[in-house]
């Protein structure tokens, strides 16, 4: 079973900080890591590669230095890595993004699966699964907690709802994301990183892949990012003092002239 | 400080230094109250190839040596000495086979120890013989095919967890030390069984039992080496595993220490962190200087070993002495730092400072150590060297 796992490197959760000129993310300093919810999705490749043969391949979309996090793959079980990587595909927004990934995984021969993280960590959108299921024509089921089965060119698979868990029966090849309670994710193995150090992987730039430049990076993104901005603190606030009831009073009569009851 | 690691050997250190963080750190509390064997995490250790870092590549190991095995007990004792040792007792176990194991012995065994399937043990002391090894009563009757083993061993580390034991016994009860040899056998050969299971003060974590050999018989192909080099033998794999034993106490003392800082700068007395105080200020810094001093004569006497010298008793009971006694003493101060929550179970540094003591105890007591050391000097005095 080929399977296709696509990751993102993003930067480590906590140490975020935006630039107040260009209201851009502060990159310089900043450690970089694999999308946690993509670590889900790579070990979930590697096990079923583990059960069902086949090999595993990790796709990454970014400037030259993802390929920190494809060779991070490598250790962690992937056959092989590919980076697409070009100034054309800067800028892009979910919808560049899964076009450049469907002409890669286009590229690759057809996977019979391929697996992404339910969203990433600095985008948030959870679009780039469902988009790039829609542009390769596949089934897809979003936040995926446990593969039950795989038999006979079918999957079945449990996905998580608000209220409970769904079971889905769906034809592959298919495109999945996952949510974190659907494994634990391995730590590397020395083997592994030695063999990750000692990687080639391969470069594919906008003319590797034969993509439309009006689809791709910038010029592909149907949205545009115009301001970001932390909300205002609010600062202040009111403590009531006396009794209870006089306090209550007082606070109806607040909301009331704020317009809020 | 600038150790002098090759890129290997960093690899190694920072994976076994995460295996530790993520995996060990939140179990270890747990795991000592409990008096439970870390199987999880000898999976994970396992899986990660930790157990391959000092066998050589045709057995299925990564071709390192002493050298590398401590770089990985250090950094596992820095969070749980009592976890890091059932993997070091492992490693300990499969020295008589990496050093006087024929091939035959060594495509038998080492595969599944390098791959972390089966875990190994060394079984020399009895009631009757701790610093004095040569007192053992466990005998090696001979007989068609193989020996049959009779006696009890005592205070095994991985006892009963392990499948692959190497066990000394007497071949020639009259020739004591002399008539000592050493057998492989397997967890579930008729005859052997456990006994007693220790409640320890510390290293909690790992299982110390008694191996009770009742007409257990064992071919004669599990023989390690000849009739009669059992002791002489054994002498020599403790001058290998003891730098071990000091990189699991260099490794404690750092872990005690970390903490001891990061208290300090927390605890509010007098209006500012006690890290302030000079007392306390003194207290760290002669922590900070001992376990450098430690590390580096753990690492040297490594790699004293690693360099294929032949004779190393001083320089690895050098190391094991003062790391352990070094750990001792860091975790107490590292205790008399926290104060009162130090001394409580919620910290982890009462802990430490359990797990700190049986460093100068076991594979040889420091006391026993010196005595070797001053053998040598004397030796050498007599030589002129």
């Amino acid at each position: 079973m080929n399977i296709a796992v696509c990751i993102k490197q993003v930067p480590g959760t906590t140490k975020v900080k935006i630039d107040p000129q260009t209201n851009t993310l502060v990159r310089e300093g900043i450690e970089n890591i694999v999308n946690p919810f993509d670590t889900y999705a790579l070990e979930e490749g590697v096990r079923l590669k583990e059960r069902y043969g086949g090999k595993v391949t990790a796709l990454s979309m970014g400037p030259p230095q993802a390929e920190e996090v494809l060779r991070e793959a490598i250790a962690l079980g992937a056959d092989e890595a590919v980076l697409l990587s070009d100034n054309a595909f800067a800028g892009a927004d979910t919808l560049a993004t899964s076009y450049t990934l469907a002409q890669a995984i286009g590229k690759l021969g057809q996977p019979e699966l391929i697996i992404c993280g339910r969203q990433t960590i600095d985008g948030d959108t959870g679009q780039v699964g469902p988009e790039l299921a829609e542009m390769l024509g596949l089934p897809f089921v979003a936040y995926v907690s446990k593969i039950e089965d795989i038999n006979s060119g079918y999957m079945r698979v449990q996905r998580m709802v608000e209220d409970g868990h769904e079971v889905i029966e769906l034809p592959l090849p298919a495109v999945l994301t996952v949510v974190k309670e659907i494994n634990t994710p391995r730590l590397p193995s020395l083997r592994g990183l030695a063999k990750s150090k000692a990687a080639l992987i391969p470069i594919w730039t906008a003319q590797d892949l034969g993509v439309d430049k009006d689809m791709v990076g910038l010029s592909g993104s149907a949205t545009k990012v115009i301001k970001i901005f932390f909300p205002q603190r609010v600062g202040g606030g009111e403590i009531l003092q006396g009794k209870l009831e006089s306090q209550v009073e007082t606070l109806v009569d607040k909301l009331r002239d704020a317009r809020i009851i | 400080m600038e150790y002098l690691l090759t890129e290997q050997q960093k690899t190694i250190k920072q994976l076994a230094r995460r295996i530790a963080e993520e995996r060990i750190l939140p179990v270890r509390a747990e795991l000592d109250e409990k008096e439970e064997f870390p199987w999880a995490i000898m999976k994970d250790l396992a899986d990660s190839d930790m157990f391959r870092v000092a066998i050589p590549e045709e057995y299925g190991g990564l071709g390192g040596g002493c050298l590398e095995l401590c770089l990985v007990v250090e950094e596992l004792s820095r969070v749980c000495s009592g976890i890091a040792v059932s993997y070091a007792a492992s490693a300990l176990g499969s020295f008589s086979l990496l050093k006087y194991g024929t091939e035959e012995q060594k495509r038998r065994y080492l595969p599944d120890i390098a791959s972390g399937k089966r875990l190994a043990a060394f079984a020399l002391t009895e009631a009757t013989a701790g610093s004095d090894a040569s007192a053992i009563r466990t005998t090696a009757e001979r007989v068609e095919g193989g020996y049959i083993l009779n006696g009890t061993k005592q205070f095994i580390t991985n006892g009963g967890e392990a499948e692959i034991y190497t066990v000394i016994a007497l071949t020639a009860k009259e020739k004591g030390a002399r008539g000592a040899s050493a057998f492989l056998v397997e967890k579930d050969a008729p005859g052997f069984s456990f006994g007693k299971k220790e409640k320890k003060m510390g290293i909690r974590a790992s299982s110390t039992r008694e191996l009770v050999f009742r007409n257990c018989f064992v071919p004669e192909e599990n023989m390690v080496g000849r009739e009669g080099v059992g002791f002489i033998m054994t002498m020599k794999l403790l001058d290998n595993s003891r730098p071990g034993v000091g990189a699991q106490a260099v490794g404690l003392a750092q872990g005690a220490l970390e903490a001891a800082v990061d208290y300090a700068r927390e605890r509010i007395q007098f209006g500012h962190p006690i890290i302030s105080i000079q007392a306390v200020q003194h207290m760290l810094a002669n922590m900070a200087t001992e376990v450098e001093a430690a590390r580096l004569l753990v690492y040297a006497a490594a790699r004293t070993i690693d360099s294929g010298a032949k004779n190393f008793t001083e320089e690895a009971a050098m190391a094991k002495v003062f790391a352990s006694d070094t750990a001792m003493r860091v975790t107490t101060d590292a205790v008399q730092i926290f104060g009162g929550v130090g001394y409580m179970r919620d910290y982890p540094v009462e802990k430490m400072m359990r797990d700190a003591k049986i460093t100068q105890i076991y594979e040889g007591s420091n006391q026993v150590l010196r005595d070797a050391i001053a053998f040598e000097l004397r030796k050498r005095k007599a030589k002129r060297e």
